[in-house]
This record gives structure tokens, C-alpha cells and sequence, in this order.
């Protein structure tokens, strides 16, 4: 069998792997609690290296894509289409100076990017890639994808602030309004999705949409959670807290080297966390014809990236009290009916 | 492994991958000299006057304290949502009930100015 073939079966072959390491660690008698232990950590290397190189080629997407759409060629020069500059850009970040200024708040100003990077990492633990490739099936698995994704913005707030430079604070202060202003939304919307499969649990939602994907009962529900999910995790046209025009760079004005590296790593993990779960309660995560189910997930989550990057290049930014007066008075109302028509129809 | 383990487990590998990074760049970075026109903030060219904690507009606390009502509100809808269907209809008009009271507070809210970004 070949390993496209075993491809169509995530589950049994994830089975087959742990069954025969636990045998094999039986047989030289080690305890299963190691070779559990063990396993978990391939499958965290595994995870991570897929994050890293994912970001890596989301950046060169993304500057290809900005590219083209202003009809020109983005970057050229470092490999065929210019696709080692991730590498290129890694390497000259790392030899950089990450200064630090002598009034910062200096342990908030290190930890900050740290732990943004990690609680966006967080939200893949629970999202379901095939059948049975998935870290930890959580039962509240949505709160915790809500909750892992609300840190990670709360810790761009922290570095705004622990910068002590007045553009930071700013948009410091513009990520907790937008990104609480757009949370209740994307919580309500995701939970007329819960509703249908009776579970808060991402592997049991994307099981009830056999057959019928959520988008086509949901469409109202899709639409505010695309909406809401660009203003989470700042993206055009709700990137104010980046404004080069007004903050310089925003919560970033005066990180440097690998520290702002991590700010790349944490937004850019952030945004492919919240395609990959709008293709978990929307698009029917991996399920699919023809092709084996981890390709469909890649496939309908990159479709989504791509629309994320089609609308940064398109819409031009949102006024800030705009942008509040779009959370609260239109998409939450609208968030609170979808929600209430959803269940009354159910309970009928 | 119990879920708690395994969350700790990524969330120390992530800081841990961060805490490499950072020391790495720490390690192989040049040091340039920490002059004081160096240690300015950034601040489009002019010195800048005065400590960037400043004080910033009462307006974001009024939506904090909104958004703590209504986050409060997706906890207890979470928990709705995971017995929706044992509940049945009963559970459902208990939450309409609590709902609709919440959006007649957001009304009220709404009414008086609060949302209103001046």
C-alpha cells in the first residue's frame, strides 16, 4: 500500500502506529505511560513543524497574492517565484538586534509575543485535520478554541502597552475594543452551528454535517463568523490596530528581530486557525469526495486564506467608531436572531 | 493522558519554542551602542514628550464592562447549547427569557449613548 492509499484512512493508520509503538515498548518493558509520552511528542513535533512551514508559505502567499492583485510579481529573486524568502526573511530577523529600550516594561515586553504566538498554537489542538488525526478531542472543544483565541489578542494589548511608546498603547487599546466588540458575535454564531450537531465538540460537528454542510443550513451564520473572524484576528478591513498610516506599525512599533518575528509567527498562525475553523463548522471539515480527507481540509481551509488575503487587497479600512457601531448594532443583533431562529426551528 | 496534561504539555512546548528563538537571536545578534538618541521611543522623528503610559479614553471601559455582560452570557448559552437537546422546549424559553432580558439592557444601552464611539 502506498502511502497516497493510506491517506484515505487517517484513522485506522493513526490506530495502527500507536497499537504497534505500545507492543514494541510492552516487549522491551517499558511502561506504557512512556511510550504514550513518547508518542506525544512526535505527534507535537509533527504539529509544530506543520505550523512553522505553514506560516513560512502563508507570508509568501500573502506578499504573491498582494502582489498580483496589484499587478506585479512580489518577490522573484530568492528561489523559483521567490518561494525561499520566508527562509531569507528568517534569517536576516535572526541576525537582527532585538533592541530593547531601557523604559519598557521589560518582562510583559518579552513574555507578550512569547505567549501569543503560543496561544494561537493552542487552537490547533483541538481542531480536527482528518478522521482520528486530531491532538486532544476536547468536549468543550469550541469554548476552548474561543478562549485560546481571546489570549492571544489579550497579549497584543499587553505589548502595546508594556512598549511605553503612545502609538502602542493606542492600538493596544483598539485591539481589546475591536476584538471584545467582535468575540460575542463569532461566539453566537458558532453556537447556532453547536445546536445542529448537539455538541460542543469540533470532531462530533464536523460528523453531523455528512452530507449537508452547515454553510447551506447556516448561510446567515457563515457569513457573521467570516465577519467576525476578520475582526478577531485583525485582519483587513478591521486591521486598525496596524494602521501604518496613523500607528506606524501598531503594537509592534518598537519590537525589533526575533521578538517581532514572533508577532509574524503568533498573527499569521492566528489567521490559519480561524480558516481552518470556519472549514471545521462550515464547510464540513474533511469531508469530501475523492480525495483523502486531511487534502480536503488543506483545500477548503486554503480557500478561505485565500478570500482573507482577497479581502485585504480589496477593502479599504473600516473608521474605528464604524467599526464598533458594525459590531453592536448590526452583527450582534443579527448574531442574536440567527441564534434564536436556529433553535426555535430545532425545537419545533 | 488527561486533557489538562496535554494542554500544559503544548503550552510549555510553545513558550519553550519562543524562549529558544528569542535567546538564539540574543546569542548570534549584533550589539549596536545604546546611545541615548537610540533609546528614544519611536515617535515620527520628534523627541518625544513626556511617558507613553498615557491616560486613554473612558469609552473603552464602558464597552469592556458591555462586553463582560454578554460574555457572560456565551458561557451560560455554551452550557445550553451541550444539553440542548435533553432540555428540549422548556430549556429553550428559559434562555429566550434570559436573552431577551440581556437584549433589552443592550437596548437601553443603546438608547442612552453608550455605543456611541465620540
Amino acid at each position: 500500500m502506498s502511502l497516497w492509499q493510506l491517506l484515505y484512512e487517517p484513522d485506522r493508520w493513526a490506530d495502527e502506529i500507536n497499537k504497534l509503538i505500545t507492543n514494541w515498548g510492552l516487549q522491551l518493558g517499558i511502561p506504557v505511560f512512556i511510550t504514550q509520552l513518547f508518542l506525544m511528542i512526535v505527534v507535537a513535533v509533527i504539529l509544530l513543524s506543520f505550523i512553522l512551514l505553514n506560516v513560512a508559505f502563508l507570508t509568501w502567499l500573502e506578499r504573491k497574492v498582494a502582489g498580483h492583485i496589484q499587478v506585479r510579481h512580489g518577490p522573484m529573486r530568492t528561489g523559483p517565484h521567490g518561494i525561499l524568502q520566508p527562509v531569507a526573511d528568517g534569517i536576516k530577523l535572526l541576525f537582527k538586534e532585538s533592541i530593547t529600550l531601557p523604559f519598557v516594561d521589560n518582562f510583559i515586553y518579552t513574555l507578550s509575543p512569547a505567549m501569543m504566538f503560543t496561544a494561537a498554537m493552542l487552537t490547533y489542538i483541538v481542531l480536527p485535520f482528518a478522521p482520528g488525526w486530531v491532538v486532544a478531542p476536547l468536549d468543550y472543544g469550541l469554548i476552548f478554541v474561543f478562549a485560546a483565541g481571546g489570549v492571544s489578542s489579550f497579549f497584543v494589548f499587553t505589548a502595546g502597552w508594556s512598549s511605553n511608546n503612545k502609538y502602542s498603547l493606542l492600538a493596544g487599546m483598539r485591539t481589546i475594543a475591536q476584538v471584545i466588540s467582535y468575540e460575542i458575535p463569532m461566539i453566537l454564531a458558532a453556537l447556532g452551528v453547536a445546536l445542529f450537531a448537539g455538541s460542543l465538540n469540533l470532531v462530533e460537528i464536523v460528523e453531523a454535517q455528512k452530507g449537508l454542510w452547515n454553510i447551506v443550513v447556516q448561510p446567515l451564520g457563515f457569513l457573521l463568523f467570516l465577519t467576525a473572524a476578520l475582526g478577531e484576528t485583525h485582519r483587513a478591513p478591521f486591521d486598525l490596530l496596524e494602521a501604518e498610516q496613523e500607528l506606524v506599525a501598531g503594537y509592534m512599533t518598537e519590537y525589533s528581530g526575533m521578538r517581532f518575528a514572533l508577532f509574524y509567527l503568533g498573527e499569521y498562525t492566528h489567521m490559519f486557525a480561524a480558516a481552518a475553523l470556519m472549514t471545521t463548522l462550515y464547510l464540513g471539515g474533511w469531508q469530501g469526495p475523492y480525495l483523502p480527507p486531511v487534502v480536503w481540509f488543506l483545500l477548503k481551509a486554503y480557500a478561505l486564506v485565500l478570500l482573507i488575503m482577497w479581502f485585504r487587497w480589496t477593502y479599504p479600512r473600516i473608521r474605528i467608531d464604524h467599526l464598533m457601531n458594525f459590531s453592536w448594532k448590526f452583527i450582534l443583533p443579527l448574531a442574536l436572531i440567527n441564534l434564536g431562529v436556529t433553535a426555535l426551528v430545532l425545537v419545533w | 493522558m488527561p486533557d489538562f496534561f496535554v494542554l500544559a504539555f503544548y503550552a510549555v512546548l510553545g513558550l519553550g519554542m519562543a524562549a529558544v528563538i528569542i535567546l538564539l537571536n540574543w546569542f548570534v545578534a549584533p550589539r549596536t551602542l545604546a546611545t541615548a538618541r537610540r533609546n528614544t521611543p519611536y515617535e515620527c522623528g520628534d523627541p518625544p514628550l513626556g511617558s507613553g503610559w498615557v491616560a486613554y479614553h473612558i469609552r473603552y471601559y464602558i464597552f469592556a464592562l458591555l462586553f463582560v455582560v454578554f460574555d457572560v452570557e456565551a458561557i451560560f448559552l455554551f452550557s445550553w447549547v451541550a444539553v440542548f437537546k435533553t432540555l428540549g422546549l422548556w430549556g429553550f424559553i428559559e434562555v429566550a427569557i434570559f436573552i431577551v432580558i440581556l437584549v433589552i439592557g443592550l437596548l437601553y444601552a443603546w438608547k442612552k449613548g453608550v455605543l456611541r464611539w465620540i
